[in-house]
């Protein structure tokens, strides 16, 4: 184990700005990919069902 | 052209590849590959949660301290994954874009189309962690050395690509165009690879490759592959799922998309 606690584990042995600066804005674009990809979909969806909509009307 | 269409709502392409007895042309309909891609994204997704937390867990708690750079070096986890991804997603789109010309299939300019958002964000990804490490280890958030330069240009040839197909209003004329840029930008990948060895660069040479064994302990090793792996796995996921939005937003007037729309199918 590399780590005596948790505080030792969050200070990367000085290193923390660098090392969670990668790691969060790595988790933090992928998550925003995400919510991009559901967001397009839905609004694809969405389109496919007003048109669905005009088109029974 | 050549090869004779069966219509707008149909498979474009005549003649079919037949290896093995299996058409693998019927694929190439956006109409069969959709839920075929919809089978596949929960499977990729998941591969790639558990290939994320088991590389974290490797890079952080198993993989020791380096004994130059300390504990800075853990960004390898993220840079490395992130670098080949950037690359190997060019080249994959770069072939898709290639197909697409030759072929005339439109889903295999989907597919190009599909993949370049997720190639800019790794790309971003290895420059933004790339700095993030250059700091404390060179001194400096960025040099203009040839490996830093030619992953920026990377990320240009993405957004241009992007911005290309988002400039022309007709789907044909933009798939060609991004086509073509993105087979004249494939000469930027293996400059990005080699310019470590062509060039004296700041940036440090390659620590894994085909041809000797990695200049690095086994367990930082086994982290890295890892985590290019859940890179890999995630990247499908996302270009499949993209490429579903771009087939309902293509197709929007055929057929079969107004049919399973009716029926919830979608």
């Amino acid at each position: 184990m590399n780590w005596a606690s948790w505080s030792d584990f969050f200070a990367m042995g000085g290193y923390a700005v660098y090392v969670w600066g990668s790691y969060g804005a790595t988790i933090g674009l992928i998550i925003v990919e995400t919510f991009l990809l559901r967001s397009r979909r839905r609004a694809a969806l969405e389109q496919l069902g007003r048109s669905a909509m005009r088109g029974r009307a | 052209m050549s090869g004779k269409t069966t219509g707008d709502h149909g498979n474009q392409v005549g003649t079919a590849l037949v290896i093995g007895s299996v058409n693998w042309f019927k694929y190439a309909s956006p109409q069969a590959f959709y839920p075929l891609a919809g089978a596949m994204i929960p499977w990729f997704a998941w591969a790639a949660a558990a290939c994320g937390i088991a590389g974290l867990y490797t890079g952080f708690f198993v993989a020791p301290t380096d004994h130059q750079q300390g504990e800075s070096y853990r960004i390898i986890f993220i840079h490395v994954a992130a670098a080949w991804m950037s690359m190997f997603i060019y080249l994959v789109m770069a072939f898709w874009a290639g197909v697409g010309l030759v072929f005339n299939t439109r889903l295999s300019h989907m597919m190009a189309t599909a993949l370049a958002p997720t190639g800019a964000l790794f790309t971003f990804i290895a420059l933004w962690t790339g700095s993030l490490w250059g700091k404390p280890t060179w001194g400096t958030w960025w040099v203009w050395d040839a490996r830093l330069t030619s992953e920026l240009i990377l990320l240009f040839l993405y957004f241009g690509f992007m911005a290309l197909q988002a400039a022309i209003d007709e789907p044909r004329r933009a798939d060609r165009a991004g086509a073509v840029l993105a087979l004249v930008g494939v000469v930027n990948i293996p400059i990005i690879y080699f310019s470590v060895k062509w060039w004296n660069t700041l940036h440090q040479g390659a620590s894994v490759s085909l041809t000797s064994a990695p200049t690095m302990a086994a367990t930082m090793f086994s982290g890295m592959l890892l985590m290019a792996l859940a890179a890999w796995m995630y990247s499908i996921a996302a270009a499949l799922h993209r490429m579903r939005s771009i087939i309902l937003e293509r197709e929007r007037g055929t057929d079969w998309v107004a049919q399973q729309a009716r029926e919830n199918r979608l």
